[in-house]
């Protein structure tokens, strides 16, 4: 304490001090004087919090988003599409189709759905996260200041596309036996999905849901430039006052890392414990 | 027991089921012959409705399985069936994929289910299995595993769509011999397969299929000692 005030007058004074007390006195600076600390343990707890959320909202738009698409997709494939019904109800009134003849289409509530869900897919996808971002912030809530809320619920709804996409092609890539198998036995579409192809699916897509998550916990970050308060708004504050850059953001950085390094490690435990079955 | 009648399937503009109608009896234990692409799997699979025919109709114990708006499950239930690939659950212990269907079907409860599980395996000789998963299981084991599994619902009729073509040639025989016993115990069965000798031994009606066409049947003598259709005849030679 005495010390660090003693070379901090130093270093202003312009004196030559060694590399290790200017080392001290910026370390000092950035992470004990006022407390700062408190103000990155503050951040880490939004980023913690926002990544909560975000997960949350992205894991639920996903599965029903996938759910839709792979439900649509799957129908009987047989059935005619919605925009043949057209077609179909002038050539019965024509008389070329018999008018009792029994013609089945497509779900119309399933195709409406999944458009849809192809068009929140293919936006969410095809623009920036922060374009988005200053969207919701100033443009759709622009009334609101919860920025840290409207940061998750944006984090949340761009993750569920990719989320979704994800989920799609877990489904896709199981062997359509189970599918069959469970419904040769009578089991119905619901318990199917429950018991059979989603616990199959879900380790399948575990190491990209795992990435999609880790990418999710670094994209936090950008809801500083709505003004959320996390982790990097703190580091912008601290350097702010101090115009010593390098101390804040390699501290942040490390926090990140370590953050990652922690989820990678549980993503790790829990795809040890759903290889359970393969054991020959 | 299922009525077949002037069933037609088409995947696109390919015709692979060509106006079928044909009737199944109880108790009947029939063998579906065949070249490849003659149409004999999606004969069976449109039984149970695993495909959608295009046209024609299937009454199974009174109820029309191809109705849209039929309980299809309840039928299922009453249909077991048995694939090529076994589709064995992986993700499950042996146990739980024999009494996952009938304790979520409302049939038993998990006690009774074990309990119809162990002795279903008891019987095909796989108890010390019970906790295994397929994975842990030879191809012979998981089908008898299979056959198994479907008849823990209790069906009264079982579909075997080449439940040995994808064995190794030594498994083979304990997987027949499971179905020999089935056949024997009196269970309605329709088997597509390539194995003359069980058709010869078990069938007691052949269905000869060729170009998506019932184009002879009879018993096991009639077809392979007296065959009429040249297309049968043909067959015969090269596979006998």
């Amino acid at each position: 304490m005495e010390q660090y005030e003693l070379w901090k007058t130093l270093i202003r004074e312009g004196a030559d001090v060694t590399f290790w007390q200017e080392f001290y006195v910026k370390f000092y600076q950035a992470f004990i004087e006022g407390d700062r600390w408190k103000q990155y343990l503050n951040g880490v707890g939004t980023t913690l919090l926002v990544t909560a959320m975000a997960l949350g909202i992205g894991i639920v738009l996903g599965i029903v988003v996938a759910m839709i698409r792979t439900a649509h997709d799957q129908q009987r494939a047989n059935l005619l599409s919605n925009t043949q019904r057209l077609k179909v109800m002038l050539g019965k009134m024509k008389g070329t189709i018999p008018k009792d003849k029994k013609i089945l289409f497509r779900n119309p509530l399933l195709g409406l759905l999944n458009l849809i869900c192809k068009v929140y897919v293919t936006v969410i996808r095809g623009t920036p996260m922060m374009v988005q971002l200053l969207i919701m912030g100033f443009v759709i809530f622009s009334f609101s200041r919860e920025y840290t809320m409207i940061g998750a619920l944006t984090l949340g709804i761009n993750s569920g596309a990719y989320v979704a996409e994800i989920i799609r092609g877990g489904l896709m890539s199981l062997d359509p036996g189970q599918m069959e198998a469970g419904r040769s036995l009578g089991l119905n579409y619901i318990d199917t999905m429950r018991f059979i192809v989603i616990p199959q699916a879900f380790k399948a897509i575990l190491p990209s849901l795992g990435n999609e998550f880790i990418i999710l916990l670094k994209d936090t970050s950008l809801i500083t430039v709505i003004g959320g308060k996390e982790l990097v708004y703190a580091a912008q504050a601290i350097y702010g006052r101090t115009y010593e850059q390098m101390f804040p953001l390699i501290g942040i950085a490390c926090v990140y890392l370590v953050l990652v390094i922690i989820f990678s490690w549980l993503v790790g435990i829990l795809e040890r414990r759903l290889r359970q079955s393969d054991r020959r | 027991m299922i009525d077949v009648k002037n069933l037609t399937k088409s995947f696109g503009d390919l015709l692979v089921l060509n106006n079928i109608s044909e009737h199944i009896y109880p108790g009947e234990k029939i063998v579906i012959l065949g070249p490849s692409g003659s149409g004999k799997s999606t004969f069976l699979r449109c039984l149970n409705q695993m495909e959608t025919p295009t046209e024609g109709t299937i009454t199974f114990d009174g109820m029309e399985v191809t109705d849209p708006k039929v309980n299809i499950d309840a039928i299922r239930q009453k249909m077991g069936m048995v694939f090529q690939h076994f589709n064995l659950f992986p993700n499950m212990t042996i146990k739980k994929n024999i009494t996952l269907a009938p304790v979520r079907t409302g049939l038993m409860t998990q006690a009774e289910a074990d309990e119809t599980a162990m002795q279903l395996l008891r019987r095909v000789g796989l108890e010390e299995k019970a906790d295994a998963y397929p994975a842990q299981l030879s191809g012979g084991q998981k089908q008898r595993i299979a056959i198994v599994r479907a008849l823990a619902m209790n069906p009264k009729v079982m579909l075997f769509d080449e439940p040995t073509s994808a064995l190794d040639p030594e498994m083979v025989g304990e997987v027949l011999n499971v179905m020999k016993e089935l056949a024997a115990e009196g269970m309605t069965m329709v088997v597509v397969t390539h194995e003359m000798g069980f058709a010869r031994e078990v069938g007691s009606r052949i269905l000869f299929m060729d170009e998506g066409k019932i184009v002879e049947q009879g018993t096991p003598d009639e077809v392979f000692n007296h065959p009429q259709n040249p297309r049968l005849q043909d067959f015969l030679s090269k596979v006998l």
